[in-house]
């Protein structure tokens, strides 16, 4: 489960630090371990791009790391592919080990295969995902209005 | 070795525990040293169990044929070995589904007008910094139901109950305390606790919950009002709880759970209640996991608690000279016996519990992670989360080197840069 690339993001862990400006913060706790993260989201201002992503909080490896590859991955992507990777990730964690990923879509994101096999862990490997999902949600909605996407 | 660690035939013991022999999805065989979330248990209790499903089974306190008089003989005789097995009457156990459910039982109750103990606005409610989550959420609901208010001792650097730390008066009307943290496995001073609450008039609630799988318990002498556990803990079965109430309290209580089986009479208009503990036994009760923990604790008492005692602060001792050892290593409890119970909580800096937690798991050892329902505790300490070792009567010192072997690797993995 621990693969070299985790234990990099972890060590060394990619756009950790809250920043401004942004348009959401959302903080999500996981209530079995007490692990939490808060997570602000920056939209650009037709709410079309995520701009960017800043976090802080404190979790084991999986989960730290699993949100430092999250940063990697949406910061400059549209919501909707955003979104989409979210997706992906979701699917390939979830799936005890019966989806690999597709590297394209989610880079150092496939590292994170083996832990799908680890039940406990899955939640742990998705709380900055949850939370950035959350994020976009509000931000999106603080976007005025015109061209909100009703989906 | 002291006597009585001699006269313990440990592998004679785990003989009774199949699943201490599987091997791991790591390919090690398993090093179980969790029992303190939930225990294994010997083939006596699982035969127990069967031999009264395939022999006896029926409807207990229900009808006249033979099999229900043979079930609720089982159901109290049951009821009577638990007793014996922690210095109680039988009247003074009521089966609940799990301790949590007993506590909720005795803090419903303290809600009850009808109860000559019942809270109030004004009265206080008084609990602990270290206790599990169920020994303080039923008190803090009881609290807001109620307009009582909560106040707690708060633990001192070692994870103990700092007695000096709150003043009580004779508006406090409970308090309720654990006599082994499950996080820092320090030993509530149960005598002290139990003086002071008498000399104001208030009652005492005991979470046992940790105390006894592993020492002696003499509930009588220890002199508490009420007090909860669980069978899983204990050997025996899940899906049971015992909780003890003294009689004269128990007799006064209004129910808690309503329906059949905790009646005395019935019509349209009103019930009136059987008297204690069937009052607070409602619908058809658990049969095979009474007859399972009584074997639990048939088990445990033909051992001998003070020989499970010896053993667990042998391996306790052991667990925490080495991690000691450790350099990154840090224990969230008391560091030397006394007045300690088994569970060995820690830290490793620079390594999240979880992180270690995965590690041991690999090698075959299963140790608990997280905040094990103690959050407030943990938050006292500013940690988010503890691995924690906790001993039961068929762990080995084996165990504990592969325990302290897996913390090194732990340390080593994630050090490296």
């Amino acid at each position: 489960m621990y693969q070299e690339v985790i234990l990099d993001h972890y060590k060394h862990p990619h756009h950790r630090g809250l920043r401004e400006p942004f348009g959401a913060e959302v903080q999500h706790v996981n209530p079995t371990c007490g692990d939490e993260v808060t997570l602000r989201v920056a939209l650009s201002d037709d709410g079309d791009q995520v701009v960017d992503v800043s976090y802080d909080g404190q979790g084991c490896s999986i989960s730290q790391a699993a949100t430092s590859v999250l940063t990697d991955l949406v910061i400059g992507q549209s919501v909707g592919d955003a979104l989409k990777t979210v997706t992906a990730f979701n699917e390939m964690i979830s799936s005890r080990g019966n989806v690999e990923g597709d590297e394209d879509v989610l880079g150092d994101g496939i590292a994170f295969a083996g832990v799908a096999k680890y039940p406990a862990r899955i939640k742990c490997a998705l709380l900055g995902w949850m939370a950035f999902k959350d994020a976009v949600a509000q931000a999106s909605e603080e976007i005025p209005d015109e061209r909100h996407r009703s989906a | 070795m002291t006597a009585s660690a001699q006269t313990l035939d440990l592998t004679k013991i785990r003989a009774d525990f199949p699943i201490l022999q599987r091997v791991m999805r790591g390919g090690n065989q398993l090093a179980y040293l969790d029992s303190g979330a939930t225990s294994q248990r010997p083939l006596q209790v699982l035969d127990a169990e069967r031999d009264f499903l395939i022999t006896s089974n029926g409807a207990v306190h229900r009808g006249a044929h033979q099999l229900m008089e043979e079930s609720t003989d089982a159901y109290e005789q049951g009821r009577a070995a638990i007793a014996a097995f922690i210095g109680a009457d039988p009247n003074e156990l009521v089966f609940t589904k799990n301790a949590t459910e007993g506590i909720n039982l005795v803090a419903y109750a303290f809600g009850d007008s009808r109860f000559e103990h019942a809270v109030g606005p004004g009265d206080v409610i008084v609990t602990t910094e270290l206790e599990h989550h169920a020994n303080l959420v039923p008190w803090q609901e009881l609290a807001r139901r109620t307009g009582a208010t909560l106040k707690w001792y708060s633990v001192g650097p070692e994870g103990r109950i700092d007695i000096d730390s709150l003043e009580l008066d004779r508006n406090v009307k409970v308090i309720a305390f654990s006599h082994h943290s499950n996080v820092t496995g320090a030993v509530a001073p149960v005598t002290q606790l139990v003086e002071r609450a008498k000399a104001i008039g208030a009652l005492t609630v005991l979470d046992a919950c940790q105390s006894v799988p592993h020492q002696p318990v003499d509930l009588h002498a220890l002199g508490v009002d009420y007090a909860a556990f669980s069978g899983h803990k204990m050997l025996g079965p899940n899906g049971i709880g015992v909780l003890y109430g003294r009689h004269e309290l128990l007799d006064a209580m209004p129910p808690f759970i309503t329906g059949g089986s905790m009646i005395e009479t019935v019509t349209m208009e009103k019930t009136t209640f059987a008297p204690a503990p069937q009052r607070f036994e409602a619908g058809t009760p658990m049969t095979s996991q009474v007859v399972g923990l009584a074997a639990a604790a048939r088990y445990l008492d033909a051992i001998g608690m003070d020989v499970v005692e010896q053993h667990e602060a042998e391996l306790v001792a052991a667990a925490l000279e080495g991690l000691a050892g450790v350099p990154a290593v840090r224990i969230v409890g008391p560091t030397s016996l006394v007045g300690r119970g088994s569970p060995v909580s820690f830290v490793v800096d620079g390594i999240h519990a979880h992180d270690v937690g995965q590690i041991l798991d690999d090698e075959g050892v299963a140790v608990r992670v997280g905040h094990h329902c103690a959050w407030p505790l943990h938050r006292k300490f500013g940690l988010a989360a503890t691995a924690r070792a906790s001993f039961a009567i068929y762990n080995t010192h084996d165990e504990v080197d592969r325990l302290v072997a897996g913390v090194k690797r732990a340390v080593e993995f994630f050090g490296r840069d």
